[in-house]
């Protein structure tokens, strides 16, 4: 299981200052924040947008154009669930649509107890061994009702 | 201790279906006989239905054994070690018709080497090309990639050697190399297994470019969704440069954050260079005015990856595989709803048929083939009446398609064509970086006009909305992302179009 930072304004600018000195760096420092805290909150973009020298609005339009990045902080485990044309012919709507049905989730949301976070993803390259997914940064292939729950498990139990 | 090597794929596909847990029962299964395994992770042979592929030495070549899970560790130690049958052996793993049959150029190593060991790449042929290059110099070795009839296998299809004479003839220092390994498109994964089994290859590729065109840095843009691929990239530039391979030439990875327009070159740019990933209009093109301002050549993965094969053995080598205006080999890409799901290298020229239907022997549900989509999430739905379509930019052109990236995606006849022809517009609609208005809003007009087709609310002119929103698509967008997203549109509703019938159900959506 990820374990992320408390947000903090120290914290961030450390991150971001590691991060600056290179060409391009917008995409790098906001990965980085990500990575350390789980989510981009509104309140790194002015830390970030000094360090680039950038407004803050161009910096919120970075941060929105991404999907990848968070507006808000993760549950303790994220599945990533993969909504691209492989998977779809390989039966992944209805994997999605069983997993939703039984966490009571939307996409992107998370379960009330903050344990789970449900993301779209469009391919993960695991075309061959579809449905796949992404839990916990691990990979997962040829993915069906009972495969998907008891990976599930795994990771919540591990968590508990 | 007695000692035993066997080889196991480290492919992100691999480990998706279980290859870590089998490396640890191994070392278990070795412990309990009192012997040291060498477990050499390698990258994948592309035989994605057979992984996790288990290997071994023998006299006859690597046997293999897949696919196999935890429990068959100690089974399948003892039929190496001890003889005997087991119910997953394969035997000698190059007589497999799937990876016998191809022409194995760009995934020669894969499969076979580590791929992080600079003395395994050298012992299989790697760095010839860039030796031979250097020997030429850059004029003659931009020649030869130009006389090779290499075409960019990100999906264009444009000759790879003309784009490099333009970026070393325009004049800006510092010159740029750019590899797109954003590999966005459903169905495909070539790059992601290159890049993981046979990373000193694309560095070679780049290398070379590098010295051709005069560029001084390279980046390489991996998609965020890859970071098995983004490990095995930065693992692969650190000990290149430690071994003098990258000398006058800067690499480094760049990771994408979830935006399919980025695999876009001009997108890709604008992401680079740290912006939101907007589609610049064309001209100037890249080659001429880049990343920065400056002369940048983006080419795909594939396409620089090919390129030390070619240095190594020469254009006319390579020229002698393929068809018409498609030169050489392309690593396709067997996906969705198959039986033989993987990565098959050949010439250009076989049909879809041959590939869908004999190397992919049809569909994983045991159902018949009803739809195949090839080039990804642009790219065309044929039905089986067109599978005789070969492999070739040209010919998919004239059936209204592409082979793009080269993926396939099999489809059996539980497929709804309708739902995939909104899906592909709901995709556009999601990944549209917004800048023209085509593919921001016709996308969605796309979607609401299927859905009001679906419901029943006056079909015949629905229909006719549908195919001048695709035109206006078609003709009106900046980028092939509105530009090709009728593919799929029209091809479904063409050729599949009993699908395209209202249904119950569709009425409440629609409104
Ligand atoms: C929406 C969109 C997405 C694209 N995605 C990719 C991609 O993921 N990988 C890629 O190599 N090319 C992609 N392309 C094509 C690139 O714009 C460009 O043609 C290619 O990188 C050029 O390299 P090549 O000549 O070696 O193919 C995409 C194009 C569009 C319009």
């Amino acid at each position: 299981m990820p374990e992320y930072e408390r947000w903090s304004e120290a914290g961030a600018s450390a991150v971001i200052a590691k991060h600056s000195g290179v060409a391009g760096a917008a995409l790098p420092i906001l990965h980085a924040l990500q990575e350390v805290f789980g989510h981009i909150p509104e309140a790194a973009e002015p830390l970030v947008a000094a360090a680039l020298n950038l407004s803050r609005a161009e910096v919120h339009g970075i941060v929105t154009f991404y999907h990848d990045f968070r507006r808000h902080p993760p549950g303790r485990h994220v599945l990533r669930l993969c909504r691209a044309e492989a998977c779809q012919a390989a039966g992944g709507e209805a994997l999605a649509e069983g997993v939703r049905r039984r966490l009571g989730l939307e996409w992107n949301a998370t379960t009330a107890d903050g344990g789970l976070t449900l993301e779209p993803v469009f391919c993960l390259g695991l075309c061959a061994c579809s449905p796949a997914a992404m839990l916990d940064g691990q990979v997962l292939g040829r993915l069906d009702g009972p495969a998907l729950d008891a990976a599930l498990d795994e990771a919540m139990e591990g968590a508990a | 201790m007695r000692r035993l090597r066997l080889y196991l794929p480290a492919d992100a596909a691999a480990i998706a279906v279980g290859a870590q847990r089998v490396a640890a029962a191994l070392a278990d299964a070795a412990a309990v006989r009192g012997m040291a395994l060498d477990l050499v992770r390698t990258g994948t042979r592309g035989m994605v239905w057979l992984e996790p592929l288990l290997e071994a030495d023998s006299a006859q070549g690597r046997i293999g054994f897949g696919p196999i899970c935890a429990a068959d560790a100690a089974s399948v130690l003892a039929a190496i070690l001890d003889g005997g049958t087991h119910g997953k052996a394969l035997g000698p793993v190059e007589q497999i018709p799937f990876l016998r049959e191809q022409t194995r150029l760009v995934l020669a190593r894969c499969g076979i080497t580590d791929p992080l060991s600079p003395g395994d790449y050298a012992k299989h042929g790697g760095w010839k090309g860039l030796v031979r290059a250097k020997s030429l110099g850059p004029a003659a070795t931009l020649e030869e990639i130009v006389a090779s009839g290499l075409r960019g296998r990100g999906g264009a299809g444009f000759p790879t050697g003309i784009k490099w004479r333009t970026a070393a003839a325009a004049p800006g220092e510092p010159k740029y190399l750019v590899c797109n390994a954003d590999e966005g498109d459903s169905g495909t994964f070539a790059d992601r297994v290159i890049i993981e089994g046979d990373p000193f290859m694309l560095i070679e590729g780049m290398a070379i470019a590098a010295f051709a065109v005069g560029a001084s840095q390279g980046y390489v843009y991996i998609r965020s969704e890859y970071p098995h691929a983004v490990a095995a990239m930065r693992a692969a530039i650190r000990i290149a440069a430690r071994e003098g391979a990258l000398e006058g030439f800067a690499l480094e990875v760049r990771v994408g954050a979830g935006a399919y327009v980025c695999g876009e070159e001009t997108a890709m740019l604008d992401s680079l260079e740290g912006k939101r990933g907007m589609v610049r209009a064309k001209p100037p093109l890249p080659a001429v005015r880049g990343l920065w301002g400056k002369p940048t050549v983006i080419n795909n993965a594939i396409s620089l990856a090919s390129v030390p094969w070619i240095m190594a053995e020469g254009a006319g080598a390579y020229q002698g595989f393929g068809l018409g205006r498609s030169r050489g080999t392309m690593p396709v890409q067997l996906a969705g709803n198959i039986r033989h799901g993987g990565l098959y290298e050949c010439a250009f020229g076989v049909t879809l048929g041959e590939l869908v239907e004999r190397v992919g022997g049809g569909t994983a549900s045991g159902r018949a083939v009803r739809a195949a989509q090839v080039g990804g999430p642009l790219g065309a739905y044929f039905p089986p009446a067109l599978f005789d379509t070969p492999f070739d930019y040209e010919a998919f052109a004239a059936r209204d398609g592409l082979i793009g990236h080269g993926g396939i995606v099999v489809f059996d006849d539980t497929v709804d064509m309708a739902r995939q022809a909104r899906f592909a517009m709901e995709f556009c609609a999601r990944e549209s970086c917004g800048k023209c208005t085509p593919c921001r809003i016709g996308s969605i007009r796309g979607t609401e006009v299927i859905d009001r087709l679906l419901a029943g609310d006056r079909p015949a002119l629905q229909r006719e909305l549908l195919a001048d929103l695709c035109h206006t698509m078609k003709f009106g967008s900046l980028c092939a992302l509105g530009g090709f997203t009728p593919y799929p549109v029209l091809s479904a509703l063409t050729h599949f179009a009993e699908d395209f019938t209202p249904r119950a159900g569709a009425r409440a959506a629609a409104e």
